[in-house]
């Protein structure tokens, strides 16, 4: 029995977008994707204009609170009348960006993007509801500082980033808690503006209709000051490796992270090959070295995380407590090896079209298709970019792989963060490199 | 019975195509020609409940051993075979099934019909690859369960609280003890017993032409030697005779947490009595707009998160009888659970009062329309497809559920919360920051 052999595939079609920009700045792209009878946006909002930008805090809860009331509903009535719709909405926000994600029936679209409209633009953030949230959100905060993986995700960026605002990727809970309806109103008035803002809608749906309906919901949004670029981060500090102490840790959670590019620079798609060999998907080699060989870990990664303003390779592991120094060598190992010699055989090609093929598959559904190009808008890219990503992933060699390598991975230039128990780590690691412990 | 309500609510019309092999392998197909994407699945009729006692884990313990090489192929090349191609791939334990899915481009429907019927033929198994898996899934449990706040809550620890018999009651991802007692012999019975073609259905959904997937499925799947299937044992017990309780520790989790679950009616036999206690769920727990939330969170601010569902996966079509429906609350550091509980109470008795229509409508919405959202994904579609068929020989439900849910009327969900919830006989599992006196 032979493997059956896989018949080259239909390129898929690329959908046509409606790209207008709205006198108030607001840019709205449109496709139509029938499918299902309904209807995906994501509006993104540049939160950095004029003045100094925020640590994260009002962003936050400015997220948090956005549907807690319009001069013409409650929160109540406004999540009544999304359901009532079919709709959802939800928002987040990080420094630099408030995101709004939701999405409803087509029948509904109209009455949808109106609600939207309203809480986007006419937010009022009653006394009453903010203090119920921002106690709330707290606790939320508290919880997810409490998972293993937030916390290492924190340690490794403040190593990368400083005292830049990508160094601190959650505001402190006490903070939140400490902000009022008042500094709220002010931060939404100055900061949540069409200018900038980009909104997509994919679905089923009449593209040139569906833009009218965004321009009746709103036209009427200030255009606001003109969104500035936060400044680029200074070089990472990689500094030993920092254990940071976590009692009760039954496995370390390793992270090594270090600069790297976003999707919109030439050089990407080499990097994203690179990684993917190294360890994004199932037969790579972190995978194949760390899980099918050591048995050490469940799920391990690397990845490219990517903003406007800076980027980083991350690399991750969850192993058991008395694995972490091995499991530390063998990540170094590969990654060494990717910077020290070509790959070989399948590999490259196995990852390529993997990459490819993940990228169709983000895009087969209306909420796939949405994300990606909301995404893709924030690095100045196009739908073409789904077109042209696989292309130049064809092209890239395993020269072109060990210099991105040798740029990216290579294990000396790259830091090193644990989260567990301290004690119980300190040894192994010591064994292998400078240790500095958290706090 | 009732007339079925002319079409309430959005509809979607994704064809269904059904046939058989002689030995005994079930087929559907749900063709949509819209992208290049196609997705196989293949659910065994074997979940957790069905894994004996000393071997809690083991069902899914197996599931990983799937992965690991088949007749006809090595170890790490089913991953490489699905990735290297274009796909994605990944298996799945729940209460009833198991389940193996891959989803690719439509040029290899013949790969990933070829991948599941090599391993349906047989499973390489050797002490090293067993002994590795074990250790992987020791640490699976470890990052979702043991190293997080909250791991396991609810699903590992709520069933022992309300039922009594070890099917129902076990933890399903099983103890280390368990699965480092796991022999070769254990996982070749096991494959002999539940993974016989008659014991699975197999799903394409995409872009494929059912003909040809008839075609192909014949060459792969037909030379399957046919097995015996195993009788599905009832896993019936009786319902609580009084409130059950248990107390959690958890010393990594920063705040207060509570589960309540309830019995439910069977989710097939008793199906139009069943489809009411899932609206109720989604009524008094789903979202900003349900009522707990708006009493918890908003009104008393007792509670930070509330959320309520059917099944232990708030998968309620994805599951035999009997299971349950479950509340959950994370609360402040000094409120009791009993201020929590008898909030909970007095909606539950307001509900089994009365539920307006308007409030059943939108809550109906909005279930419909999360399910389109939801089998918009081919993936998501043809699992849904094969489980429907697999535990219900009704396929057609994919289309047909929202009009069912959009069937339900006020009175039904009153009484659902009458029956089902506004009684004692229910399981509370308390969930501890840290030890208190």
């Amino acid at each position: 029995m032979t493997v059956p052999a896989v018949a080259p595939s239909q390129r898929p079609r690329l959908p046509r977008v409606r790209d207008v920009v709205q006198d108030n700045g607001l840019r709205v792209l449109a496709v139509r994707r029938p499918g299902v009878p309904r209807a995906e946006m994501r509006l993104r909002v540049p939160l950095v204009r004029q003045g100094p930008a925020d640590d994260g805090t009002r962003t936050r809860l400015l997220a948090e609170t956005l549907l807690s009331g319009t001069p013409a509903r409650s929160s109540f009535a406004l999540a009544q009348d999304l359901q009532r719709l079919g709709a959802d909405v939800m928002a987040s926000a990080d420094v630099e960006t408030l995101v709004v994600s939701g999405s409803t029936l087509s029948a509904t679209l109209g009455p949808f993007l109106g609600l939207v409209a309203e809480a986007v633009a006419t937010a009022t953030f009653p006394a009453d509801e903010v203090l119920v949230e921002r106690q709330r959100v707290a606790q939320e905060l508290r919880i997810a500082l409490s998972q293993p993986g937030t916390i290492a995700h924190h340690a490794l960026v403040s190593r990368l980033y400083g005292r830049h605002p990508y160094g601190l990727p959650m505001p402190s809970p006490d903070k939140v808690s400490g902000t009022g309806p008042a500094r709220l109103r002010r931060f939404h008035a100055e900061r949540v503006a069409a200018r900038g803002s980009t909104l997509v809608m994919v679905g089923d749906f009449d593209p040139a209709r569906a833009v009218a309906r965004v321009e009746e919901a709103f036209g009427a949004w200030l255009p606001g000051s003109p969104p500035v670029r936060l400044p680029a981060p200074g070089p990472p500090r990689r500094g030993p490796v920092l254990i940071v102490d976590r009692p009760g840790s039954v496995q370390g959670s390793i992270r090594l992270g270090g600069p790297a590019v976003d999707r919109s620079d030439p050089a990407y798609p080499t990097l994203a090959a690179a990684t993917a060999v190294f360890g994004g998907y199932f037969a790579s080699r972190l995978w194949a070295n760390l899980r099918e060989r050591r048995g050490y870990t469940y799920s391990p990664s690397a990845g490219v995380s990517q903003r406007p303003s800076a980027s980083n390779l991350v690399v991750g592991a969850d192993v058991a407590t008395e694995v972490v120094g091995p499991a530390l060598l063998e990540t170094r190992y590969e990654l060494g090896r990717m910077a020290e010699s070509l790959v070989e055989g399948a590999e490259l090609g196995e990852a390529v079209r993997y990459l490819s093929g993940g990228l169709a598959l983000s895009w087969q559904t209306q909420a796939g298709l949405a994300s990606q190009l909301s995404t893709l808008s924030a690095f100045g890219l196009g739908i073409g970019f789904l077109r042209d990503m696989p292309e130049a992933l064809a092209r890239v060699s395993a020269d072109d792989v060990l210099k991105a390598a040798r740029r990216w991975m290579a294990p000396r230039q790259l830091t090193t963060v644990i989260v567990g128990q301290a004690e119980a780590i300190r040894a192994q690691v010591e064994a292998l490199d400078d240790v500095e412990m958290a706090g | 019975m009732p007339a079925r309500a002319a079409a309430a609510g959005p509809r979607v019309a994704f064809p269904i195509e059904r046939f058989q092999l002689g030995n005994g392998l079930r087929v559907v197909v749900s063709p949509d020609h819209a992208a290049p994407v196609v997705m196989v699945a293949v659910y065994y009729d074997v979940g957790f409940r069905s894994e004996p006692e000393g071997r809690t884990g083991f069902a899914h313990l197996f599931e990983h051993l799937m992965f690991e090489g088949s007749v006809h192929l090595e170890k790490l090349q089913h991953g490489r075979l699905v990735q290297g191609n274009g796909g994605e791939f990944n298996g799945s334990t729940a209460e009833d099934y198991t389940n193996y899915f891959e989803i690719l481009p439509s040029g290899a429907l013949e790969l990933g019909l070829f991948l599941e019927a090599d391993r349906m033929l047989g499973v390489r198994l050797d002490e090293e690859t067993l002994a590795n898996q074990i250790a992987v899934v020791k640490e699976e449990i470890r990052v979702n369960v043991l190293n997080r706040p909250y791991g396991g809550f609810p699903w590992i620890h709520l069933p022992p609280v309300l039922f009594r018999t070890y099917n129902n009651a076990h933890n399903g991802y099983g103890s280390f003890v368990d699965l480092e007692a796991a022999t070769l012999d254990d996982a070749a019975g096991f494959f002999e017993r539940y993974y016989a073609p008659a014991n699975a259905v197999l799903a394409v959904a995409g872009d494929a032409d059912p003909d040809r997937v008839q075609q192909l499925v014949e060459r792969h799947f037909g030379a399957i030697p046919a097995r015996p299937v195993p009788p599905r044992p009832d896993w019936w017990e009786p319902l609580p005779e009084e409130e059950r309780r248990s107390v959690h520790v958890d010393p990594l989790a920063p705040a207060p947490a509570v589960a309540v679950g309830y019995r439910v009616p069977d989710p097939i036999d008793a199906m139009d009595e069943y489809v009411p206690t899932v609206v109720l769920a989604h009524l008094l727990a789903a979202g900003e707009a349900s009522r707990l939330h708006q009493r918890l969170v908003k009104r008393d601010q007792v509670a930070t998160h509330v959320s309520g569902s059917v099944s232990l996966f708030d998968s309620p079509f994805e599951v035999r009888d009997p299971t349950m429906l479950s509340l959950v609350a994370i609360h402040h550091e000094p409120v009791e659970v009993g201020a929590i509980l008898a909030a909970a109470d007095d909606e539950v008795v307001a509900a089994a009062e009365r539920v307006e229509a308007d409030e059943l409508e939108r809550v109906v919405n909005s279930m419909s329309s999360s399910y389109l959202r939801r089998i918009d994904n081919r993936m998501y579609r043809g699992l849904t497809c094969a489980v429907l068929e697999q535990q219900r020989g009704q396929a057609e439900l994919l289309d047909e559920l929202p009009a069912r849910w959009a069937e339900v009327t006020p009175d039904q969900v009153s009484a659902a919360a009458e029956r089902w919830l506004a009684t004692p006989s229910r399981a509370v599992l308390e969930w501890r920051p840290a030890s208190r006196p």
